[in-house]
């Protein structure tokens, strides 16, 4: 296989919201550096926002007295009961207006309000947009940004230094096309890789099992390429799960909070607000915050459903009274989930007269929406307390490796705009760290190089001998398919690490044995085959997707309490326990022991 | 499938295989004619459908959970910078039509740096586009600060 070797300073692994953001904001400070983005499809259309958006759900309004980064932050601490890195949110909420404002620069199309002018609000951190082509437009940014863009091409692996495992030193993966070996050498590293969907099983099925509520192809790159090179990760046990509308998962955040809808029980009945009580007992102080936070919302529609109350319905009907909101509550599906507007039309559902049905998601596991998984990253110097802050701004706790969207952990509510955001406050910071060492090189050996090159084409090696000792078909005793090995994961997940299919609960007992098999599949990865470079692309997806659920499983177990029910239920631990676990929980793995090890940190408050 | 591809209109340009962000649309060797190969990884995003120049691709819900004939149709224009839908559905009683901008500027106008950081040094808390702002932090009288800002 032939090998291609790209030298740059900076490399930015996936193009999406964070990537685009890194890739502008990297060009105005690393003039005359060579800055490379890498992405495993075409950034036009990569991405969690490939599809569109109907609303940026992160906007603050600062100069306009609307919000202050005070208020976001308060937001999100409440949201996520009490643990969020403030230092890294407000951080967000600061920067996060100008990137908005060059959004609309660059031709995203902003509703505003016809009397005041301003953004027209959809919710308080929330502005409506005509976002179909938001991710085409922030592409043509980052590919006039960069000094080059390998499209098509997975990243497998970090690379770190041989005199210093915890240093970066660049990366390699392939051409999922041609099967080019790629071997990227550079002096900084910018993770803007995606959540992980298909971590647990999803609702959906057969022809259908592509329909997850956050793309299929979000493959928990972010997390598996970081925990492997020892990148302390944080919160992974902070899963998300969304109520959104059954089959097509359609959203449903602008129907409540713009257009006003009511959601009901099977007898027509308004139920958040009959659990106050039982959930104050279990989950404290928590429950008194405005909004009700996520986790307890989703709690609440839980319990109606083990109740006999479902389905739960969302009344759009009632809200849809003018054509201006009919015509907002279609674009909200049209530009964002086309499969909604697929559903509605197939089922013969219209949302102008006749409510939809309201289901819990499926786990997802990401770091840009209400839930905050993702790497252990150093905060911004100036407000960062000492123990979150170790030089670099968004630098893991691996040298010059930085993290941005998705891939940063206790950091939440950021949705787009925010991680486009932190993706220009991590270049900014790469560059800088580039610029503060120029004279440092790096060393790796050709033999080590030569080894990552056979384990990445080990799966279609693995296919030519496994289907040469059997007659025929698809069944090799030494062989898994990435399709199959991705049901077995997900079975493992759902059974044993608070998926549906065990009412999104679990306990030290199912967690031990759901490490077990998870270990088990983790060493049956060496048997992964792949008939082409399409499915071997699909083999290494799978194994950035087991990394993702170590992390997640061994991040459930260690949290001895009930935090965030429905995201992370215990059920040997039921209840919220402030005095003992209002802190972070990390892991790391040794790269040199293939050791884990679990430890928490503390949640220092930086706001009142 | 979720997408699939009209055999008339397909000249095999590629373009769906280019842009699907799932990698999962392929030029048939024998046909010379695009198709999904794993509608089950298909999102239904809806990528290939505004990318393809023949209108050749559409998309049928997926067989779990959407009942046959409807319709749900795009024409995206980028000259125009505009996008209409058209929902036709299955019982043929409601038909909806729906036009939106999709940007204010044209295609191809950003010029890469053109926000001159000015005197903004790379130690300033600011980013590049933001030289005339000021850098907000929690107001220490108010607000418990563990660090001194440097």
């Amino acid at each position: 296989m032939q090998t291609k070797t790209v030298q740059c300073d900076l490399l930015i692994i996936g193009g999406g919201m964070a990537g685009a953001g890194a890739a502008y904001e990297a060009s105005c400070w690393g003039k005359g550096l060579r800055i490379v983005m890498v992405d495993k499809a075409r950034i036009e259309r990569s991405g969690a926002t490939a599809q569109g958006l109907s609303s940026l759900n992160c906007y603050l309004g600062s100069d306009l007295n609307e919000n202050t980064p005070e208020d976001f932050v308060k937001y999100v601490r409440s949201d996520s009961m009490g643990i969020t890195r403030e230092d890294l949110v407000y951080d967000i909420a600061r920067h996060v207006d100008d990137s908005v404002q060059l959004l609309e620069e660059w031709g995203l199309p902003i509703v505003k309000d016809p009397v005041s002018g301003k953004y027209k609000r959809t919710g308080r951190f929330q502005v409506l947009v005509h976002g179909e082509s938001i991710k085409p437009i922030v592409a043509e940014v980052a590919k006039k940004s960069v000094s080059y863009t390998y499209e098509g091409v997975m990243i497998t692996h970090l690379l770190t230094d041989d005199k210093d495992s915890n240093k970066i030193a660049g990366a390699a993966g392939f051409d999922s096309r041609d099967g080019t070996f790629y071997v990227f050498r550079s002096k900084s590293v910018i993770i803007g890789a995606g959540g992980a969907t298909h971590i647990f099983p999803p609702h959906a099925a057969g022809e259908g099992w592509g329909k997850t509520w956050y793309p299929p192809w979000s493959s928990g790159s972010a997390y598996g390429l970081i925990s492997k090179v020892g990148g302390e990760m944080t919160m992974m046990e902070n899963k998300l799960v969304l109520p959104r509308m059954k089959d097509g998962f359609g959203s449903v955040g602008n129907w409540l909070l713009s257009l006003r809808a009511k959601t009901t029980n099977n007898r027509g009945e308004e139920y958040e607000s009959r659990y106050t009580a039982e959930q104050r007992k279990l989950y404290g102080k928590y429950v008194d915050t405005n909004p009700l936070p996520t986790s307890l919302r989703d709690d609440a529609m839980f319990r109606q459903i083990r109740d006999g109350k479902a389905p739960i319905m969302l009344h759009t009907e009632q809200t849809v009274s003018s054509e201006d909101k009919v015509k907002e509550g279609w674009e909200n599906a049209l530009d964002m989930t086309v499969s909604q507007s697929l559903v509605w039309a197939s089922q013969e559902i219209d949302p102008q007269s006749e409510p939809s049905e309201l289901v819990l998601s499926e786990p997802y596991i990401m770091g840009s929406h209400a839930s905050q998984s993702g790497a252990w990253v150093s905060g911004p110097p100036d407000i960062a307390p000492s123990d979150y802050e170790w030089g670099y701004n968004r630098m893991t706790t691996v040298r010059g490796l930085f993290a941005a969207g998705d891939a940063v952990g206790g950091c939440g509510h950021k949705f787009s705009s925010g991680s486009f955001t932190e993706g220009r406050i991590a270049a900014k910071s790469a560059i800088k760290y580039i610029l503060d060492h120029p004279n440092e090189k790096s060393s790796m050996r050709k033999q080590k190089i030569e080894r990552i090159k056979l384990e990445i084409y080990r799966p279609v090696e693995n296919d030519k001998f496994g289907r040469a000792i059997v007659s025929g078909g698809s069944v090799s005793p030494v062989c898994l398919s990435p399709y199959n090995g991705l049901l077995r994961l997900e079975k493992i997940m759902g059974d044993y690490c608070g998926g549906a299919e065990s009412m999104y609960m679990t306990n030290d007992a199912q967690l031990t044995r759901g490490l077990r098999s998870l270990g088990m599949l983790h060493e049956d990865l060496q048997y992964l085959c792949a008939d082409d470079f399409h499915e071997l692309q699909r083999a290494w997806e799978l194994e950035h997707r087991v990394w993702t659920a170590e992390t997640v499983m061994r991040h459930t177990m260690a949290r001895e309490e009930t935090r965030w029910p429905i995201f992370c239920s215990r059920s040997d631990y039921e209840m919220l326990d402030d005095k003992n676990w209002h802190v972070f929980v990390n892991t790391r793995y040794s790269p040199g022991t293939g050791e884990w090890t679990t430890h928490q940190k503390p949640v220092i408050s930086i706001i009142s | 499938m979720p997408t699939f591809t009209y055999a008339d209109k397909c000249k095999g340009e590629g373009k769906c295989v280019e842009i699907c962000p799932s990698g999962v649309r392929a030029i048939n060797a024998g046909t010379g004619k695009a198709f999904t190969t794993e509608p089950n990884f298909c999102w239904e995003c809806y990528s290939c459908v505004k990318a393809c120049p023949e209108g050749a691709i559409d998309v049928r819900g997926y067989s779990d959970m959407a009942p046959l004939n409807h319709r749900v149709t795009v024409a995206r224009d980028t000259a125009e910078r505009m996008i209409q839908w058209e929902i036709v559905y299955r019982n043929g009683l409601v038909t909806k039509q729906y036009e939106f901008p999709i940007r204010t500027v044209p295609w191809g106008s950003f010029e890469p740096n053109n926000h001159d950081n000015g005197s903004l040094d790379i130690t300033d808390q600011r980013l590049s586009h933001e030289n005339s702002k000021e850098v907000r932090r929690p107001d220490p009288e108010q607000h418990r600060i563990m660090k001194e800002a440097e």
